[in-house]
């Protein structure tokens, strides 16, 4: 098996998932220049709705492509009112407040949204029943999943709609006025606060998607895992150049990728019996193909880490960013 | 000069708190242990407040420096590695390592706007945990998950803080020891506090809090003074947890996750950011109100429907994120809030 091209599918999946949720920071960011702290709570939410469709759905006899389209059938509004929730408790009674105070109520909400989840769906990772024949095809000595195809398709979908609204239509060119100056853009008769409701709502509604994505994808569901994601899509959207929707979508792709290869490699990388150096001290270990790995695929967390720091010291404005950040 | 009235007060606050753990002790040493839980609470939250409260910087990895005490304790007085140096070598070590690893994690961020400084220190807390969990492998550092155990208590002369000795008829049993040197270590901690907000870097900080570029042209070097209240939060943090580890005896990466760090910074809020009195009713409050909730909501569930619907601990979770949430909805200076930061709180800026 071609363990880089295996790599690069892999990467190419979950680097589709991060761009998905990328694209809720970045929307939201791009109009009211504030993180949504709690986007990756909305996003687990989406996954569990999903989780309770599809368990509840799954010894109805209906074919399973009609669960899982009932399942994100359900998510995406359960997790529009999450968003549409969080803008009006959290963000827009604070809207001139200094920017401390939007960012502390969102970690509350999130903290809040955290722990209802584990109330409702409890503290265990919940499995998600395995309905879809998931067939599997090689290419060139690699093999991919009906439901990784499914997955990438899917986000190039979203990812393609989202554009043509934002870009073509009439609410799209509102949102990039007021992403562009709210005070103008209220001046042409810009509706600001539905706007920024939309935005918010939009970027949950894509973030159901994501939800139910990850969670047939990993087969699990827990109530933690919006932070880990919310983490990485955020260092994806920082990487794109956060508030720029094209930038969303390749720094998600380009993290996925990143963190594929680098689990995928840091094992042999970080072997010290590979470096000439170390491996005479280390004789005794390395001797009949013993190995001495400093850093194995259990640190595939840091990555998107690292890549959120190397970002931000020698690029902050992103891959894709024209803004210069600013200070303050 | 204090009146004649405020001296009877202080004193008589002084002896109240040298009884306390002897009323408590009548009660249960389980709440000796609580209340020097709630004063290690105090310490954090004094040092996440230089940094949150005074610099007005987010840092919500704040754990993170208190896990890198904690560890340094444990590695250099325990059985893992043989060595068992004594307690006031190793704070201020552990002390300095937390501060160091402030200022790497501060110098790429802090020219960055607040939000970013925010989102990084999520990052770090959970890196740091992930580092603690998988460095036993390919040489045992930390003992992964399992955690490192049989940690040396503290030991001044012939005084072991895990025994109880007999003084002029009272038992002074090992958390009543604890009570007494964090009680000196929290007055140290509020002396430096005190000293530091009416300094000339107390002032830098709040300039930079309230208007950085103002504070810029000011003349004040942004970038060093907010390193410089970042690595002062993080040696605190890293004291705090060196005197947890020896306490516990006992550290593992479970005791270092992002509720932690969320539990600090609500003390920060919910008391008022910038106001060393605020901050310590508020972490007192937030450290009991749970406690209290441990001992009546359990057995009101238990006796109303049978059996546990709400774990105490999710309860717990809970009113901290309604701690921050109602704060700065409807109090946003907090419940005890610093004149200057009330006004800047409640301030419009467009």
């Amino acid at each position: 098996m071609d363990i880089l091209l295996q790599q690069i599918i892999n990467g190419l999946t979950t680097g589709s998932v991060y761009a998905v949720v990328a694209l809720g920071y970045t929307m939201v960011y791009g109009v009211i220049q504030l993180i949504n702290f709690a986007h990756g709570e909305v996003v687990m939410i989406g996954a569990m709705v999903a989780f309770s469709v599809i368990t509840s759905l799954a010894g109805s006899g209906l074919p399973p492509l009609v669960i899982v389209m009932a399942a994100v059938v359900a998510a995406i509004p359960s997790c529009m009112l999450m968003g549409y929730l969080l803008e009006h408790v959290a963000y827009r009674p604070l809207r001139h407040a200094p920017r401390l105070a939007p960012l502390i109520t969102a970690i509350g909400m999130s903290i809040i949204l955290q722990h209802l989840a584990l109330l409702l769906w409890g503290r265990n990772p919940l499995a998600f029943p395995q309905i879809i024949d998931n067939r599997v095809f090689g290419i060139g000595g690699a093999a991919i999943s009906s439901v990784q195809i499914a997955i990438i398709l899917l986000s190039l979908t979203m990812m393609a709609g989202l554009s043509w609204f934002v870009y073509r239509t009439r609410f799209g060119i509102a949102i990039r006025a007021t992403a562009e100056n709210v005070h103008v853009a209220g001046l042409m008769g810009v509706n600001a606060d539905r706007v920024i409701a939309a935005t918010f709502v939009i970027g949950a509604g894509l973030g159901a998607v994501a939800g139910v994505m990850y969670g047939s994808y990993y087969g699990i569901a827990h109530y933690t895992m919006g932070f880990s994601l919310g983490l990485k899509a955020f260092s994806a959207a920082v990487l794109g150049g956060i508030g720029n929707i094209a930038g969303a979508m390749l720094g998600g792709i380009l993290l996925g990728l990143v963190e594929a290869l680098g689990t995928g490699y840091v094992g042999e990388l970080t072997d010290l019996c590979h470096w000439p150096i170390a491996s005479g001290m280390l004789a005794g270990h390395c001797a009949d193909g013993g190995n001495f790995v400093l850093f194995g695929s259990n640190y595939q967390d840091v990555f998107a880490f690292l890549m959120l720091i190397l970002v931000l010291v020698f690029r902050p404005s992103g891959l894709l960013g024209e803004r210069v950040s600013e200070r303050a | 000069m204090k009146t004649p009235r405020e001296r009877i007060g202080l004193a008589l606050i002084a002896l109240a708190l040298i009884a306390l753990p002897f009323v408590l002790a009548a009660a249960g040493t389980a709440w000796v242990r609580i209340t020097n839980f709630a004063v290690l609470f105090v310490l954090l939250s004094l040092g996440l407040n230089i940094v949150v409260g005074f610099a007005g910087l987010l840092d919500l990895g704040y754990v993170a420096f208190y896990a890198v005490g904690a560890y340094v304790y444990a590695l250099l007085a325990s059985p893992h590695f043989g060595l068992h140096l004594p307690f006031w070598v190793i704070l201020p070590i552990g002390a300095a390592v937390a501060c160091i690893a402030g200022v790497i994690l501060g110098a790429p961020t802090l020219r960055l706007r607040g939000d970013y400084l925010a989102i990084v220190t999520l990052g770090f807390g959970e890196i740091v945990r992930i580092f603690m969990n998988n460095l036993s492998a390919p040489v045992n550092l930390t003992n992964g998950p399992k955690g490192i155990n049989r940690i040396d208590s503290f030991q001044i002369g012939p005084v072991n803080f895990s025994s109880t000795d007999t003084l002029a008829g009272l038992a002074f049993s090992g958390p009543i020891k604890y009570y007494y040197f964090l009680l000196l270590v929290l007055l140290a901690v509020i002396v430096i506090n005190r000293r530091l907000q009416d300094s000339r870097i107390g002032r830098a900080w709040v300039a930079i809090r309230e208007d950085e570029v103002a504070a810029k042209a000011s003349g004040i070097n942004t970038r060093n003074i907010k390193l410089l209240a970042f690595a002062m939060g993080a040696s605190f943090g890293g004291i705090a947890g060196g005197m947890f580890a020896a306490m516990q005896t006992f550290v593992s990466p479970e005791s270092f996750v992002l509720n932690e760090s969320i539990m600090v910074l609500a003390m920060v809020v919910l008391g008022g950011m910038g106001n060393i009195w605020g901050v310590i009713a508020g972490a007192m409050l937030l450290s009991f109100v749970p406690e209290l909730l441990r001992y009546t909501v359990e057995p009101a569930q238990m006796a109303l429907f049978g059996k546990l619907l709400v774990d105490p601990e999710v309860l717990r979770m809970l009113v901290f994120g309604l701690a921050l949430v109602l704060t700065m909805r409807f109090r946003p200076a907090g419940l005890w809030p610093e004149t200057r930061h009330r006004r800047e709180m409640s301030e419009n800026r467009r």
